[in-house]
């Protein structure tokens, strides 16, 4: 599970972008969703200590050879956002347009009566949005190419 | 294409005034926590300056990957003139005009060059700065929303942004100091050059610029800032080396 987002596995959220079975070892490759995630060097350590447990040798590596864009988020992961409140990234091709930003639709109400606040937020991967509909503030997950 | 010793040399220079440019602006970013002047916008400089040092980390294991030091010895052990960092991103934070100019500015630089490297021919840059330049828009965005803000807003603020444009326009051009690399890195098609970038640069910056109604800076020395891509600095950077390597000074080999 993500340590900030407790609702969604890392599966889902896209970041494991290999798992090579060797004869003595299992490697297993993440990338990072930003480059200065703090969470990073977390779940890396909570991979091993999973495989550990299961006394499964392993190597965690992280690598941007396969570089973390939303789009990676499976349908259940962007579920799983909703479910903590954040309004779930919109997919996009391969090019994000940041206007998308402007009428993110409310996770609590679904109106796209909103406006963005600030595209910073409390960890690097959201933005702040406010609800003309429900008159609440929430947050958003940022889409990122 | 076989990299020779020469293109190797130059790959290591672009990569230090990289790492070392996003290091220290990431630091000056970071003394808006706990300061700026509205909450988002600590937030903001806080979240950018995290977004820089997890640049420059991932700039610096590359350097170590081809035989450079450790990414924690090469960011906390070097004085001042062993860095590679433009004077502009040197400069103390001012008041919030000037960050948020310097800010304005050099993310624009970074973008294009990101941008610009995400097809080079060596591999672990390209494929680094291709997941840069998603996280950069965000910053161009942010810059560019306050800029338009508060040229639009009063007199006061306008003037403020126009004066902080004229005192960081001309240091901004240490980001684009020519390297005596550039031309093999261009023709090796690693990087295709500070000129290129510039070039680049003063069109983009100066579209967002005239579009709020400021003016673009004239420059008459335009290398009045140069230097620091061979480690000529301004009296700013060894006090912000010594400040933000005192706790690990107490103690190098701490495991943390």
């Amino acid at each position: 599970m993500d340590p900030e987002i407790p609702t969604i596995s890392i599966v889902d959220l896209g970041i494991v972008t290999g798992i090579d079975i060797e004869p003595d070892a299992v490697k297993i490759t993440l990338t990072p969703t930003f480059s200065g995630c703090p969470a990073l060097k977390i779940m890396e350590e909570m991979v091993a200590e999973k495989l550990n447990k299961e006394n499964i040798k392993n190597e965690v590596i992280t690598s941007f050879e396969k570089q973390w864009n939303t789009n990676m988020i499976s349908e259940k992961g962007l579920e799983a956002l909703k479910k903590h409140g954040l309004a779930p990234p919109p997919r996009h091709k391969g090019y994000v347009e940041l206007d998308v930003l402007s009428d993110t639709p409310c996770p609590l109400c679904n109106s796209r009566n909103t406006t963005m606040q600030t595209p910073f937020g409390p960890t690097l991967c959201r933005s702040m949005h406010y609800c003309k509909n429900c008159l609440n503030g929430f947050e958003g997950f940022k889409p990122v190419s | 294409m076989e990299l020779t010793e020469r293109h190797v040399e130059g790959l290591k220079h672009l990569l230090y005034k990289m790492a070392d440019d996003l290091l220290i602006i990431g630091h000056r970013n970071s003394e808006w926590t706990g300061m700026g002047p509205i909450l988002e916008e600590d937030i903001a400089f806080s979240s950018m300056a995290q977004d820089k040092i997890g640049q420059s980390l991932a700039i610096y294991s590359i350097l170590h990957e081809m035989g450079e030091q450790e990414p924690d010895t090469v960011a906390f052990t070097r004085n001042a003139s062993s860095f590679h960092c433009s004077q502009l991103v040197e400069q103390p934070i001012g008041e919030y005009d000037f960050s948020l100019v310097r800010h304005f500015l050099y993310d624009y630089a970074d973008a294009i060059r990101f941008d610009m490297l995400s097809n080079s021919i060596f591999e672990p840059l390209a494929m680094v700065c291709k997941k840069f330049r998603g996280e950069l828009k965000y910053h161009t965005m942010h810059a560019n929303i306050w800029i338009k803000d508060l040229a639009e807003g009063n007199e006061e603020s306008k003037t403020r942004i126009q004066n902080a444009l004229n005192k960081a326009y001309p240091m901004a051009l240490s980001l684009f100091e020519p390297s005596e690399f550039d031309k093999e890195l261009s023709e090796a098609e690693i990087f295709s050059g500070e000129d290129e970038c510039r070039t680049i640069w003063e069109k983009e910056v100066g579209a967002v610029i005239l579009e709020a109604g400021l003016e673009i800076p004239q420059v008459s020395d335009t290398e009045e800032y140069y230097g620091g891509r061979s480690g000529k600095h301004t009296e700013h950077l060894q006090p912000l080396l010594d400040e933000m390597t005192e706790v690990f000074q107490i103690d190098p080999t701490a495991d943390w």
